[in-house]
């Protein structure tokens, strides 16, 4: 990446009026050539005290860690120079218990992985297992889906925007998009009757069609939505405290953001235009008319504005779904996955077998493997299956992306002070049931 | 689109030098057409490539076990490939006790936008390790950690190999091996208790950063470990 | 000593010849009035639970109403630990801690299913019900619950709070692990309630 210098404007809204009482223009420039040196803090100009390092334990049980990672870090004065991270509290071991279930009985696991996003996982997940089986979904599921992966991509969104407010101190947003979050779960409540974990696929459809009247709703929703991003946008983007605390930090270059394996908003803050929905397109993305934010120094400043742009896509992106949704059935016409309606299980020979077959014994790909990514809002999940022709999958594999993007954390807090890795941890939009599994 | 974004359509490969990509539709099941990576593999490394599947749409290149470090630096470094993205490392084991653990990596080349399977058999009965990629790849780090924690796999050349997810003194052994039971090798009650037994602030200590120190409170297996030449630390 | 069971007498004579007087049921019912309204919680939120408590606690239903306007996020002035998620065996030395550095009086509500019993999750990793570790007052059931649950939840424990005695010593004993085995209930009972049940038990085989 070049050499970029860039101005941030800020309002200083109460304190810093000038003589006629406008609000005065402050210029921030962060300074990044290659390997990226954060222009705040600068340890090395601090004179070499005397003095051992400290050592802080935050987590496994703090508000700020967003569940319960362990951070150990080594300090000098306020500076950290090491940071070593402690995963695992909460491995529940879903790899393992996924050998042991039919697809479909995979899929309530999927929910409760990445619990922020679960409507995406199921569609993830399900897209994974019909690829394993040879289906082809039809029309209105696709469209569905997408619908589905969006709403489920605003509902985390909202979920880190929250929480990253109130890590850097700011509570307001958190209840403002709290209230639209809200909205979403009531949609997804009267869809398929739970808030949030949804269960709402099935290998060849959708556990349930909307209901009547739902389209309203969803209209509604993308009417008012975007009234509430553009308030947080002006409560924080130019908020003079809010760019102090996170222009700079934790920033990552292009090429080390894609060697470290990073991906979804982190990648893209970074300036690499990855996303799987443009790059690998899956449900006719590619079809969509949206763009792809992307920022120009990977510092968690950038990270935000990624990710506040990309709601306002996932906006667009429901939108034309919205229009574009077909009639039709959901559930593709396949006995050996999907079950067939009680009234005919109960009075037609056939149909009959093919339910108690599918019950007790569950379908059965035939032997093979397929990795199917999605992006889910914290970037590429990938789902693994392998299958050696019985119904229960030899291996599931999640490819987590926040495990992945959190890997990288001492490399992001080195060299910051002590407050600053709450920011950068918040802006990695963490969610540890995705990374311990 | 608001002026702070440059807007990008076309994702990150560059326009032009690959076709625009689409959904995936009736993907047969066998006999698509390979990734051209996996020919030219063939080409660059003749003994070393074993065979070439593709299932649904997806290559699958079985490499030799002692060469995939080599393998993986030129499919990273090679202008042609430019795999720079390491999606996932893994392992896979088969209900057949007797059929060798599979390695996997998923590799994908941003540029090209190819998708690459690539894998190495472990036979059973043999010491498990293959090479690290973590020379090439920094994000394989935490993907290492985590099969060597749930297989057991040793990969040779980790910097920083400990267990990720389970503790350091986990005594009942790799929970995705076949041969591991779903609730664990113990009652409720046995891992109830050893877990207990752990102080939890024990391990809040200086020597936690360098394991070298704590050496005599370690597990005797992790004791092995670091005898056999392992680096240690952070 | 350790491993007895928890004694179930209240250890307070209610007959009408009871030497309590008519003062310390008063003061009681004022002590308990104050508790029961200004509890603290400490969210212990570790998984998909805890994304409901934020929603609980956030602005459609307002945990604060309930006097729990302010979260503790110390153990040390909770009053109340809500354990939200599920509690794997390497978080259990954590929250058993947590419990250990919370001052007296103090409850415990245990939030979903995995909280109150591992839930869906009975597997190698997952501790099978928080209470083999700590002692619980009130188990919210659901998956997750909704947060009209979880406040259904924290009003029973309102009325439980309500319906303490001050002589009642035995309320606030302090659990006693057993120093060896660090267990406060008999390990036998910890195995025979960690048993799967149901068609739970079939769902061990893998490959069909
Ligand atoms: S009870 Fe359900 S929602 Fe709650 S933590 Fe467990 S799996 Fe998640």
């Amino acid at each position: 990446m070049a050499t970029t210098t860039r101005t941030i404007e800020v309002e200083l809204s109460t304190t810093g009026l000038d003589a006629q009482g406008r609000p005065q223009r402050v210029p921030l420039a962060t300074d990044e050539a290659g390997n990226l040196v954060p222009m705040t803090p600068a340890p090395a100009l601090e004179p070499e005290l005397e003095g051992e390092h400290m050592l802080i334990n935050i987590g496994p049980q703090h508000p700020a860690t967003h569940g319960v990672l362990r951070l150990v870090l080594e300090l000098d004065g306020e500076t950290v120079v090491r940071c070593v991270p402690h995963i695992g509290y909460l491995h529940c071991g879903f790899e393992k218990i996924g050998e042991y279930r039919q697809y479909n009985q995979i899929i309530p696991w999927t929910d409760r992985e990445d619990y922020l996003n679960s409507p995406g996982n199921n569609v993830a997940f399900a897209l994974g297992a019909e690829r394993l089986f040879g289906i082809e979904i039809t029309e209105r599921c696709t469209v569905l889906r997408v619908i589905a992966m969006e709403l489920s991509r605003l509902i985390s969104h909202c979920v880190w925007l929250g929480t990253f407010c109130i890590d850097i101190g700011a509570f307001t947003p958190f209840l403002w998009i709290f209230q639209q979050r809200e909205r979403v779960y009531t949609m997804l409540e009267s869809w398929i009757g739970a808030r949030l974990t949804t269960t709402l696929t099935r290998v060849g459809g959708m556990g349930a069609d909307i209901p009547d009247g739902w389209t309203e709703d969803l209209a509604n929703f993308i009417r008012t939505f975007p009234a509430v991003l553009d308030e947080c946008n002006t409560m924080l983007t130019k908020n003079a405290i809010w760019v102090g605390r996170t222009v700079g930090l934790g920033a990552m270059s292009a090429d080390e953001a894609i060697n470290y394996g990073l991906s979804g908003p982190m990648l893209r803050a970074s300036g690499v235009a990855y996303d799987v929905r443009k790059d690998f397109p899956y449900l006719d993305y590619e079809t969509y008319d949206f763009d792809v934010p992307v920022g120009q120094t990977g510092d968690v400043y950038d990270r935000f504005l990624v990710r506040m742009e990309e709601m306002r896509q996932s906006i667009r992106i429901l939108d034309q779904a919205l229009k574009r949704l077909p009639d039709g059935p959901v559930n593709v016409d396949d006995h050996r996955v999907i079950l067939p309606p009680k009234s005919k299980a109960t009075s037609d020979m056939e149909s009959m077998i093919h339910h108690f077959k599918q019950v007790m014994e569950g379908p059965r790909p035939p032997i093979g493997e397929a990795y199917v990514a999605v992006e889910s809002p914290k970037g590429e999940k990938g789902y693994y299956m392998v299958s050696d022709g019985t119904s229960k999958p030899v291996r599931w594999r999640i490819r987590p992306p926040s495990f992945v993007n959190l890997s990288a954390i001492p490399k992001m807090v080195e060299g910051h002070l002590l407050s600053d890795v709450i920011a950068i941890n918040a802006s990695i939009d963490i969610v540890m049931g995705e990374i311990d599994r | 689109m608001s002026d702070t974004f440059l807007p990008v359509v076309a994702g990150h490969a560059e326009d032009g030098r690959v076709a625009p990509p689409s959904t995936p539709r009736n993907v047969p099941y066998q006999n698509g057409a390979p990734n051209p990576s996996a020919e030219a593999l063939r080409a660059q490394f003749a003994d070393a490539v074993q065979r070439v599947d593709v299932v649904w749409g997806e290559t699958t290149v079985f490499v030799d076990r002692a060469r995939v470090l080599e393998i993986v630096r030129w499919l990273h470094d090679d202008p042609t490939q430019q795999y720079d993205y390491l999606s996932d490392v893994t392992a896979v084991e088969y209900r057949d006790l007797d059929r060798p653990i599979e390695v996997v990596w998923h590799l994908r080349s941003l540029p090209h936008r190819r998708f690459l399977r690539l894998k190495t058999l472990l036979p059973k009965g043999q010491p498990l390790a293959v090479p690290s990629v973590w020379d090439v790849y920094k994000g394989a780090d935490w993907l290492e950690r985590e099969c060597y924690d749930m297989f057991g796999i040793r990969f040779e050349g980790h910097p920083d190999l400990r267990r990720l997810l389970m503790w350091e003194q986990y005594k009942e052994g790799y929970p995705l091996r076949k041969d591991f039971p779903l609730r664990g090798r113990f009652s409720r009650s046995e891992q109830l208790r050893q877990i207990l037994a752990q102080n939890p602030e024990a391990k809040y200590s200086m020597e936690e950063l360098t394991v070298l120190e704590a050496f005599d409170e370690l597990s005797l297996e992790q004791r092995n470990r670091l005898r056999s030449g392992e680096k240690v630390g952070e | 000593m350790g491993l007895d069971t928890r004694r179930v007498e209240t250890g307070v004579d209610v007959s009408p010849s009871s030497s309590e007087s008519w003062v310390t049921t008063r003061l009681d019912f004022l002590v308990n009035w104050g508790r029961a309204n200004s509890l603290w919680p400490m969210p212990f939120g570790t998984a998909c639970c805890a994304i409901e408590f934020m929603a609980t606690a956030a602005s459609k239903f307002d945990l604060a109403r309930f006097g729990m306007e302010r979260m503790s996020f110390s153990p040390r002035q909770a009053d109340v630990l809500i354990c939200a998620g599920r509690v794997p065996f390497k978080l259990a030395p954590v929250i058993r801690r947590i419990w250990q550095q919370m001052p007296q009086p103090k409850w415990c509500i245990s939030m979903g299913a995995c909280a109150s019993s591992g839930g869906m999750f009975d597997n190698y990793a997952v501790v099978q019900g928080i209470d083999t570790i700590i002692p619980v007052d009130v188990y919210v059931p659901g998956c997750p619950p909704r947060p009209e649950g979880l406040m259904y939840g924290i009003m029973m424990l309102q009325e439980k709070v309500k319906k303490e005695r001050m002589a009642d010593k035995s309320l606030r004993n302090e659990m006693e692990p057993d120093p060896q085995s660090q267990l406060y209930i008999p390990p036998s009972l910890i195995d025979e309630v960690s048993e799967p049940f149901g068609n739970a038990v079939h769902q061990t085989r893998s490959g069909l």
